[in-house]
């Protein structure tokens, strides 16, 4: 039974691990700033689908890991990530029944909203940063999302993950 | 299956949702207030990258092949320019060596009969980029060398040409260092062409420097070369960093605009040297001594 849960889970934990590679890839200079959050992409999709297994906690972990991989402030990632898994949770119903351009839209204000408290956050610890590394990857990460949504969707009924 | 599932416990509530939610955002400010404040949480830190160690080694993986395939076919041909010019440069940097050692011997000299302390020759260890990009929010990479190498914080950084920047987070296999174009990084230079001592800041862009403190009939043309000049304590002396490329005098401001355009390619550099100088700890390997 155990086994069999954590056989389901899988497929997600590898999701994240390759999303966590695609954070840390080198990018050539001009388009580094427009790297997506992939992180957050998955968090919104794994927390909007499985709710109750991938929800604020896990979330808040995988901001921990990023937050050390990135050597940002410890913490700052995390809460960007809790409080968008947060959000995602408490409209997952929603969500689900969203045509493609409206949960596009809706995943475009999540992205904006994580954005917004890192730079909040960075504000406040005193890190300044150039403008478009805020705003470019809500940009390429909201053009992604439907790529990234019909990816783990196909992943998610072929392997049957998850619950 | 899922609809079943949620008809059973109300569906869409999550038992205590808010409540952890706000748990996580306490415990979250908690962290980065000990965190910005001391290195309370270095520990943590350190543990959590050594066991990303391994992610590491596989995102650089691709990259380190790429390198490797593209070093094991070139043709005989280009191998062959390639070593004819290697062969006149090291002519020429030979020759400019010899020199370099009478010059030394007499500096050296020099300084002993004015009674000041001699530069001593610094080590230096070669140290690897990871092609790990970094933080997003400033201009940082990771090596490939920790405190098991002798890496310390505050560690100078070099390539060929010139500074590239410091240590800022030493782990115990790789470290993260700040270059010096960030926003954040500011380094003592003087003009090497007749000594004028200024600051040099990083401006955000990775191929330009900024000189905010230079007045306006201070001696500085475009041209001049900027090395380190040891002041700040954290990088050894005369290093090269930057060359200027543009100077503005704006007769009523008090500051020239200054800009410089950085000796080290801090785009593309893919190996650094890692300077130990002076009273810091000693290595077994590298070094001139």
């Amino acid at each position: 039974m155990n086994r069999d849960r954590a056989s389901r889970r899988l497929p997600i934990i590898m999701s994240l691990l390759v999303g966590l590679m695609l954070t840390m890839l080198p990018l050539p200079n001009a388009i580094t700033a427009f790297r997506p959050d992939w992180l957050a992409l998955l968090v919104i999709f794994w927390a909007m689908q499985l709710p109750r297994t991938w929800s604020v906690g896990s979330a808040w972990i995988i901001g921990i890991i990023l937050d050390v991989s990135q050597g940002t402030l410890l913490g700052q990632h995390a809460l960007a990530l809790c409080v968008v898994a947060y959000v995602t949770v408490r409209f997952h119903l929603l969500m689900r029944v969203f045509p493609l351009p409206q949960l596009t839209a809706t995943v475009l204000s999540m992205l904006a909203l994580y954005q917004f408290l890192l730079f909040w956050i960075n504000g406040v610890a005193g890190v300044n940063a150039p403008a478009v590394t805020y705003w470019g990857p809500v940009l390429s990460g909201t053009l992604l999302w439907p790529v990234v949504m019909m990816f783990l969707s196909g992943m998610r009924y072929r392997t049957q993950s998850g619950h | 299956m899922v609809a079943s599932r949620e008809n059973r416990n109300n569906p869409g509530r999550i038992p205590a949702l808010g409540l952890r939610v706000l748990g996580l955002i306490f415990i979250s400010i908690l962290l980065m207030y000990f965190d910005n404040r001391n290195n309370h949480l270095d520990t943590v830190r350190k543990s959590i990258n050594a066991a990303m160690y391994p992610l590491r080694v596989i995102v650089d993986a691709p990259a380190r092949l790429w390198g490797w395939i593209g070093a094991s076919t070139t043709s005989r041909g280009d191998l062959e320019l390639e070593l004819g010019r290697l062969k006149s440069e090291r002519l020429l940097t030979n020759a400019r060596l010899q020199k370099l050692n009478a010059l030394e011997a007499e500096n050296a000299r020099l300084r002993a009969l004015l009674e000041a302390r001699s530069k001593v020759r610094d080590q230096v260890r070669v140290a690897e980029i990871m092609a790990v990009d970094a933080n997003p929010f400033d201009h940082s990479l990771v090596i490939d060398a920790g405190t098991r190498e002798g890496v310390f914080d505050g560690q100078a950084l070099v390539d060929a040409d010139g500074v590239v920047g410091q240590v800022i987070k030493a782990g115990l296999m790789t470290s993260r260092a700040m270059l010096i174009s960030d926003t954040d990084h500011a380094l003592p230079v003087e003009v090497n062409r007749n000594g004028l001592r200024t600051i040099v800041v990083g401006t955000g862009t990775i191929d330009s420097l900024s000189l905010p403190f230079i007045v306006n009939n201070a001696d500085i043309r475009v041209g001049d070369l900027l090395v380190t000049s040891g002041l700040g304590g954290a990088f050894p002396s005369g290093y090269p960093v930057a060359v200027v490329d543009s100077v503005t005098r704006i007769p009523q401001e008090p500051y020239a605009d200054v800009t410089a355009r950085p000796s080290a390619s801090l785009g593309e550099v893919r190996e650094v040297m890692l300077i130990f100088s002076g009273d810091a700890p000693p290595v077994e390997e590298g070094g001139d001594e």
